[in-house]
C-alpha cells in the first residue's frame, strides 16, 4: 500500500484513493488499484476478523448451535438493482444488506453472515460508493451481521447503471421452527406487519419521471429482529414472507400456491397510509401490489394470532401490525378480497410491469 | 383521499342498491360505456350486489382497447427507426400489433418511454433536438385536450423534430353504431362521466331522443356507479328516455369551453377504425390541415401497413356489449394478460382484463 496516503480513522467519506475519485476500469484489474480499492473502501467500514484474513474465501468457525439435533443452514442470494441509487428512507446498500437478511430470516432463520459482490460503473463517483458501503455497515450493524466476503468488478461506462450489489446471507434455523412457503393451513391467519407500498411509490417519486413528489420514504429495513422477537412468542408460525416486488397480492398467491389453499383478505385491514394510498390512486396503481422492503406477511395457527399480534404491535418494525386474511380449503390456489361492501374479487398476482393508465 | 373514501362508502352504496330494488320491477340491459367503469364494477364487485334481472354490459369506452391494430402496427415501425424517441401512456405499451408490442421494440434497443403527459413529449423534444420525438395521441374526449394543447403549444415553440401518432376517438358515434345495431340489447347508458367533463352531455340528447334509451352521465367510483344505475333503472321503468347528469360534481351540460376550443382548433372530424368492430363514420379527430407537418404518419411514410388480427379474439363484440368475456374460448387459455391476443386484455380499462384479473374465480 502506498505509504504516502495518510492513514485512515474510522470512516471519512469520500476516502481518496491515490489514483483516482472515479472508479476506472483499473480498479477491477485485480492489481494494485484493486487491492487499494478494497482495503480503504471495503475493509475499514465491514472491519471483521474473517473478511480481513484477505484469504480467497472467508473461513466462518461453525457455531456451537449448529450442533443442535436438526438445525439447518439457511441460505439465500439477491441482485440489487435500483434507480435512483439513493431515494427517501434508503439507498441500494441497505437494500442488499435488507433484502438479503429479510429473505434469511422468512425461513424463521437468524441471519450470521453476508457477502457482497459489487459491480461497478467505470466514472462511479468514488464517494458514493463510500456513502453506500457505510449504508451497508450501519444496516449490517442494525441486522446484527458480519460481511465476511465480497468481489468487485469493474464494467466499461454505459455498461452498467452505476452500481449493482449482489449479497448471499447465511442464517441457522433452529430444530424446532419448521416456517416454508408450502406450511399454511386451511383456518390460519395471516398478519401483516405494517403498512403497504411505502417503498415502492418512494422509489417511483425519487426517480422524478412522473413529476410527482411525496412525504413517503421506503420502509426499507431488516426484519430478523421482528422475527426473532415473534419466534420467541411461538413456534406456531407456518408461513413468513417479505412481500418485495409485486406486493402483498402477488406474495400471497406464491404462498396459495405453494400450500394449495385459498386465501382470503379483507379490505378494511389491509394497512395502506394515506399518502400512498393517494399516490397509487393518481398513478392508477393498486397498493396490494406495491413493492415493500421493510414488511412480512405472518401466517400463523389462528389460537396464537391475537398475542402475536400484540408482540408485533410492541416492535417498532411491527407497530401498524394488523390480522389481514384467513386461510381457506377453497378455492385453492387463488386469493380472493372481501371487499368493504361485502362482496368478493379475486387477487390475482402482478402482471408484467405495473404501467400508468392512460386517463 | 377523503373526497374519494366519501364516495366508497360501504353504507351509503347499500342503501343505493336497496332502492335498486325497491325500484326495479322489469329485467334491464345498462351498458357502461367507460371502461374505468367496468374496472371498478369488477374491483368492487358491484356487480354482486345488483338485484336479479339488472345486466350490465360492457361498452367500448377503453381507449386502448379500440386503437386499430393498423394504428399500433405503424407505431412499433415508427418506434424501430433509429434516432426516433417514441412517447406514449404507460398502457400502450403491451398491446399487441401484429408481431409484437411497444416493449418488444423497447427490448430490441428502440427509445420507448411512458409520459404521464403529452406536454411532456414536447419537453422531451425540446432537450433532444437531434432526434425526432414522436407521442402516441391516442384516446376519447379525455385525452384530446391535453394532446392538442402539445401540437399547439409545439408549433408556438417551433418544434421540427415533434411529430403526433394520433388515434382520435369519440363517444357518441359509438352509441349510434350500438344503438343501431340489429342484434342490440343494450336498454339504457350510463355514459363516461370523464369524456362528459370534457364535452358536456349536450350531444346525448339527440341519442336519447332517437333511440329511446336513458342516458345517465356516471362517474366512476362506487357510490357515482350505483347512482347512476338507480337514475336509468328510474328512467326506464318510468319509460322516460332524457340525457340526465348523475356526476354533476364534475360534469356541466355544456362541458368544458376552453377545453373544447383547443380541440376545434388542431382537430377534424374523420372515420376511424375502431379495433374489433370496424370503421365507423365521423367517429374520430385528425389533425387539421395546418397542423399536418406534426403528423407522425406522414413524416415517418408509415401508411401502407396492413395488419392481421388474432381470428380468436372477440374483442369486437365485447366491446359492442354482445358478449361478455367468459363467452370467447380463448379467455384465460391462449389469452391472458402475459400473451394478449387482443386489447381487451391488455389495458386497465379492457373488460376482459377486469374479468380476468377480478372475476375468475366466480
Amino acid at each position: 500500500m502506498n505509504k504516502n496516503l495518510p492513514t485512515l480513522e474510522g470512516l471519512a467519506c469520500p476516502i481518496p484513493l491515490p489514483h483516482n475519485q472515479k472508479i476506472v476500469l483499473g480498479h477491477g484489474s485485480g492489481g494494485r488499484m484493486s487491492y487499494d480499492l478494497i482495503s480503504r473502501i471495503f475493509f475499514p467500514p465491514f472491519d471483521n476478523p474473517i473478511l480481513k484474513a484477505g484469504d480467497d474465501a472467508g473461513v466462518i468457525t461453525i457455531p456451537n448451535n449448529i450442533y443442535d439435533l436438526g438445525s439447518k443452514l439457511a441460505v439465500s442470494t439477491d441482485s440489487h438493482v435500483v434507480t435512483p441509487l439513493f431515494f427517501p428512507g434508503g439507498d441500494i446498500g441497505r437494500l442488499a444488506v435488507c433484502g438479503t437478511v429479510n429473505d434469511i430470516a422468512m425461513m424463521g432463520a437468524s441471519p450470521h453472515y453476508l457477502t457482497a459482490g459489487f459491480v461497478l460503473e467505470e466514472g462511479l463517483d468514488v464517494g458514493l460508493l463510500c456513502k453506500v458501503v457505510d449504508s451497508m455497515r450501519l444496516a449490517a450493524c442494525e441486522a446484527n451481521v458480519q460481511i465476511v466476503a465480497g468481489d468487485t468488478k469493474v464494467v466499461q461506462n454505459g455498461k452498467a447503471d452505476g452500481l449493482y450489489i449482489n449479497t448471499t446471507g447465511i442464517g441457522i434455523i433452529p430444530h424446532d421452527v419448521i416456517i416454508h412457503g408450502g406450511n399454511a393451513q386451511p383456518g390460519d391467519v395471516v398478519l401483516v406487519s405494517g403498512s403497504l407500498g411505502d417503498h415502492g411509490i418512494a422509489v417511483l417519486a425519487a426517480r422524478g419521471e412522473l413529476n410527482f413528489e411525496t412525504q413517503i420514504v421506503s420502509d426499507v429495513a431488516p426484519l430478523n429482529g421482528l422475527v426473532s422477537t415473534m419466534l420467541a412468542t411461538t413456534k406456531a408460525i407456518h408461513v413468513l414472507r417479505d412481500p418485495t416486488r409485486g406486493g402483498l397480492a402477488t406474495t400471497l398467491n406464491e404462498i396459495a400456491i405453494q400450500s394449495k389453499v385459498g386465501i382470503t383478505i379483507f379490505e378494511d385491514a389491509i394497512p395502506v397510509k394515506p399518502a400512498v394510498a393517494s399516490a397509487c390512486e393518481m398513478l392508477g396503481f393498486d397498493p396490494l401490489y406495491v413493492a415493500n422492503e421493510g414488511k412480512l406477511i405472518a401466517i400463523v395457527d389462528k389460537n396464537i394470532a391475537d398475542e402475536l399480534l400484540s408482540v408485533m404491535k410492541d416492535h417498532p418494525l411491527g407497530k401498524d401490525a394488523s390480522i389481514s386474511g384467513v386461510i381457506t380449503d377453497q378455492p385453492a390456489d387463488h386469493v380472493t378480497l372481501k371487499t368493504t361492501f361485502g362482496t368478493t374479487r379475486m387477487v390475482d398476482m402482478l402482471s408484467g410491469e405495473m404501467l400508468p393508465r392512460i386517463c | 383521499m377523503k373526497f374519494i373514501t366519501d364516495y366508497r362508502d360501504a353504507r351509503r352504496v347499500h342503501a343505493l342498491m336497496d332502492e335498486i330494488a325497491r325500484t326495479i320491477h322489469h329485467p334491464w340491459v345498462i351498458m357502461e360505456i367507460c371502461g374505468g367503469q367496468t374496472h371498478s364494477i369488477m374491483k368492487y364487485g358491484l356487480d354482486q350486489l345488483l338485484p336479479d334481472g339488472l345486466e350490465l354490459v360492457h361498452g367500448p369506452g377503453c381507449p386502448v382497447c379500440v386503437t386499430s391494430i393498423e394504428m399500433i402496427d405503424k407505431a412499433l415501425a415508427i418506434a424501430a427507426q433509429p434516432g426516433v424517441i417514441f412517447t406514449s401512456y404507460g398502457d400502450m405499451l403491451r398491446v399487441p400489433g401484429s408481431a409484437g408490442d411497444l416493449f418488444s421494440i423497447r427490448a430490441a434497443g428502440g427509445d420507448v418511454r411512458v409520459v404521464y403527459s403529452s406536454l411532456d413529449a414536447v419537453k422531451i423534444a425540446q432537450e433532444n433536438p437531434e432526434q425526432q420525438v414522436v407521442f402516441f395521441a391516442i384516446g376519447f374526449e379525455t385525452t384530446a385536450p391535453a394532446n392538442a394543447m402539445c401540437v399547439f403549444h409545439a408549433k408556438k415553440l417551433g418544434l421540427k423534430n415533434f411529430s403526433l401518432l394520433t388515434s382520435h376517438v369519440r363517444v357518441p358515434p359509438a352509441m349510434h353504431t350500438i344503438l343501431g345495431s340489429v342484434n342490440n340489447r343494450v336498454q339504457g347508458f350510463l355514459a363516461a362521466g370523464h369524456v362528459c367533463s370534457v364535452m358536456g352531455y349536450w350531444e346525448y340528447t339527440p341519442i336519447a331522443q332517437k333511440y329511446q334509451v336513458p342516458i345517465v352521465v356516471t362517474g366512476f367510483e362506487p357510490l357515482d356507479i350505483t347512482h347512476g344505475i338507480l337514475y336509468v333503472v328510474r328512467q326506464l321503468e318510468m319509460g322516460t328516455y332524457y340525457a340526465e347528469n348523475a356526476y354533476s360534481r364534475v360534469v356541466s351540460y355544456e362541458g368544458n369551453q376552453p377545453a373544447q376550443k383547443i380541440i376545434r382548433q388542431v382537430f377534424e372530424d374523420c372515420d376511424q377504425t375502431w379495433r374489433g368492430i370496424g370503421t365507423i363514420p365521423s367517429s374520430g379527430w385528425q389533425l387539421k390541415s395546418e397542423y399536418k407537418d406534426f403528423d407522425a404518419v406522414q413524416r415517418f411514410q408509415v401508411q401502407q401497413i396492413k395488419p392481421a388480427e388474432s381470428p380468436l379474439c372477440i374483442a369486437g363484440r365485447i366491446l359492442q356489449g354482445l358478449n361478455k368475456p367468459f363467452d370467447c374460448s380463448a379467455f384465460a387459455n391462449q389469452c391472458n394478460p402475459e400473451h394478449p391476443l387482443g386489447a381487451t386484455m391488455v389495458s386497465s380499462e379492457g373488460a376482459c382484463s377486469a374479468y380476468y384479473r377480478y372475476g375468475r374465480s366466480q
